[in-house]
């Protein structure tokens, strides 16, 4: 398992480790306790979803799309739902655009809470792990709710929301978050005056200004520091155009930066919430969209909780689009890891590569597979036979699923 | 004994999940997990030196019960007692940490590794405020003798009083001797595991989380005799006394377990050298002026 050489210890966090959610590999090359040097390996996850989406309706596509991410799944099915709507040319309803957000930060508030409570277990403070799950489940409740699902709630549709908000709901949502805004003051506390929290988050994981435009970092670590990169304001989207959006922004740039601006823009979701359920506009839910979407190619882009989630859709005036590229937030973030691990300390790798919210499965990609022969292009059927073969040789034979 | 430890456990785990806002673990949780871990198959790596693998629970384990034997539970005696034996005490005290970084060091794992080596660097981190510290009260009683130290205390219960610094130094490093939040780098589960124990599974693995949690009954006697030696004479009710006591202290060490951030290693080292170090010093200085002035 590890190489010694020259006193340097090789050390692997992955591809099964207690501090990773899904798998990844990184070999950290220690030097006493010192990271030397980080190798990240990705790619344990690949589950060919762009290549899916190819041989399938657009409709079938929405509902692979919501589940790129377990967690941001409304993020991804609204840009890919936007960039249909904008090729296709229609207006969706402004009820639908309301809801579209209501549903979007109710997830990021969850995404965010879940993201706090990682943190603090990955650092071994796990009180607080548990109380920020209790109110990440009222969150889900709301979801659940509203869409029928914990994660996935499926509200999206092309040409407007499936779901509608009724009174009981809302009167349900506002009292949540009167409920969620004291818990977060209080987390806000915590964070802001536990040493025993900030020394473990303080300093660490750096990735300066200059740093965070080379490697293209988005969401909340582009905002740590100091980069005022978001969606919602620098380029507003559906009702994001109408509803007052403050960006957060710290100048800590470590993690202890991003732990606050993800506790403070919960709170300015909560206020968005608030501000939506207020002012929600009557009217239908949908419009009605052609099938076949006229040939030409988009580029979708809706702040995630993680950051900017682009969507590119190329169509060729079928019902099946002719190429789907997602590059989900943690593609973005992944470039700069390396250089926030290296010069750190190994107790702080889990908590430095956790800060990025990383989203293994939403990242992996593959489209060439190097191979003996040199580079070659793998089609959809010739990529599933590859994976049943590669099983074969390590001895799980896939098959016999099969009935 | 053993059977304390359980009882111990299943508190400390009921009130940690408690104050975690969760239901926690039912009373016989620790036995039911000590006889699952008995009957499941022990896996020893191939590349471990198997001797010292399969020792290390039971040195332990056996070095635990040793010091125990010296502690007053029972009232003011222990079962064994001579001028001197809080030098055994202590002494059987580095015992653990030796072992499980020897347990650590031989299974050649690199996480086992990593965890040896984080559990010596925290013994010489805490070893020396936590041996001032527990031997300042001694020498205002002028014994080396638990049993005699807690008679002497309790002829002159408010000396105990001038003995408050060095409790609270006491108690924070007992907590870091135990590994425990915030000290439980050696263990981190997020970094390297379970630092020693991650190549140790069925009865080895139930002997040495045994050994641990006696560890932490012989800790928390230990401190109750030396920091709160106060006893009535009559048997029962010192029983009852010791029980309080011991679960008071527990009470300290989970909420200290709840409320606090794992410490990097490097913090604990600077932590306990700055502040607990020359705090105790102090106490001992202190205690030696009021001795000096007492004569």
């Amino acid at each position: 398992m590890s190489e010694k050489n020259n006193n340097n210890i090789v050390f692997p966090i992955g591809p099964q480790h207690p501090s990773l959610d899904e798998p990844s590999c990184f070999n950290i090359t220690l030097e006493g306790e010192k990271v030397i040097n980080a190798v990240i390996g990705v790619g344990y996850n690949h589950r060919g979803l762009e290549k899916t989406c190819e041989s399938k309706t657009y409709i079938q596509d929405l509902y692979i799309i919501e589940r790129v991410c377990g967690i941001c799944s409304h993020a991804h099915s609204t840009a890919f739902c936007m960039a249909i709507e904008e090729l296709t040319g229609v207006s969706i309803p402004k009820r639908a655009e309301y809801i579209r957000v209501i549903v979007a930060e109710l997830e990021r508030l969850h995404s965010h809470l879940l993201w706090l409570g990682v943190a603090c277990h990955e650092i071994g403070f796990d009180t607080m792990f548990m109380y920020t799950w209790r109110n990440r489940e009222k969150v889900l409740d709301i979801l659940a709710s509203v869409g029928g699902n914990r994660v996935n709630y499926g509200v999206n549709t092309i040409g407007g929301v499936r779901r509608d908000l009724d009174e009981s709901i809302n009167a349900d949502i506002l009292k949540t978050m009167d409920a969620l805004e004291e818990e977060i003051k209080y987390y806000a506390d915590v964070a802001t005056t536990e040493t025993t929290l900030i020394s473990r988050l303080k300093g660490i994981g750096r990735l300066s200004h200059e740093d965070v435009i080379k490697f293209g970092a988005v969401g909340p670590v582009a905002r740590a520091a100091g980069v005022e990169d978001d969606i919602r304001v620098t380029e507003p989207y559906g009702a994001y155009k109408e509803i007052p959006v403050h960006i957060v922004t710290d100048t800590n740039a470590d993690v202890y930066g991003r732990t606050v601006v993800r506790i403070f823009e919960m709170q300015e979701s909560i206020n968005i919430i608030r501000f939506c359920i207020n002012n929600l506009p009557d009217g239908p839910l949908t419009v009605r969209t052609p099938r076949r979407v006229p040939a030409g190619e988009v580029i979708a882009r809706v702040e995630a909780p993680r950051g900017e989630d682009i969507h590119y859709i190329r169509s060729n005036g079928t019902d099946i689009p002719d190429r789907v590229r997602v590059r989900a937030p943690t593609e973005a973030n992944w470039h700069g890891v390396k250089h926030m691990l290296e010069g750190g300390y190994l107790a702080d790798v889990p908590i430095t590569i956790a800060a990025i919210d990383p989203c293994y499965s939403c990242t992996d990609r593959a489209t060439i597979v190097k191979s003996e022969s040199g580079i070659r292009d793998m089609d959809w059927r010739a990529m599933r036979q590859y994976g049943i073969d590669w099983y074969k040789k390590q001895g799980i034979d896939l098959t016999v699923f099969k009935r | 004994m053993s059977v304390y430890s359980f009882i111990l456990e299943f508190v400390d785990r009921k009130m940690y999940a408690h104050m975690q806002n969760r239901e926690g673990p039912h009373w016989y949780q620790p036995v039911a997990d000590f006889f699952k871990l008995i009957g499941k198959k022990t896996i020893i790596p191939a590349d471990a030196n198997e001797r010292i693998f399969r020792a290390m629970p039971f040195v332990t384990l056996a070095a635990v019960t040793a010091a125990f034997l010296y502690i007053p539970v029972l009232g003011g005696k222990a079962v064994f007692s001579f001028s001197g034996d809080i030098i055994i005490v202590l002494y059987f005290l580095t015992v653990p940490p030796l072992a499980k970084f020897l347990a650590g060091w031989y299974s050649r794992d690199v996480y086992a590794t990593l965890g040896a080596v984080r559990i010596l660097t925290q013994m010489f981190a805490y070893e020396v405020p936590l041996f001032i510290s527990v031997l300042a009260p001694t020498l205002l009683a002028g014994t080396w003798s638990i049993t005699e130290m807690a008679a002497f205390y309790n002829e002159h219960p408010l000396y105990a009083l001038i003995n408050i610094p060095a409790m609270v130094i006491a108690i924070i490093s007992f907590q870091c001797k135990l590994e425990r939040a915030p000290f439980d780098s050696p263990e981190a589960e997020t970094e390297i595991v379970s630092g020693v124990l991650v190549e140790y599974s069925g009865r080895l693995l139930a002997f040495f989380k045994m050994a641990m949690d006696s560890e932490m009954v012989l800790v928390i006697s230990l401190f109750s005799a030396i920091f709160l030696p106060f006893v009535t004479g009559i048997v029962w009710v010192d029983f009852l006394l010791y029980i309080v006591k011991t679960l008071a202290v527990l009470l300290v060490l989970t909420l200290m377990r709840v409320t606090m951030a794992r410490l990097e290693i490097n913090h604990i080292v600077m932590f306990c050298w700055k502040y607990l170090a020359p705090v105790a010093l102090g106490q001992v200085v202190i205690n030696l002026l009021i001795r000096g002035a007492l004569q």
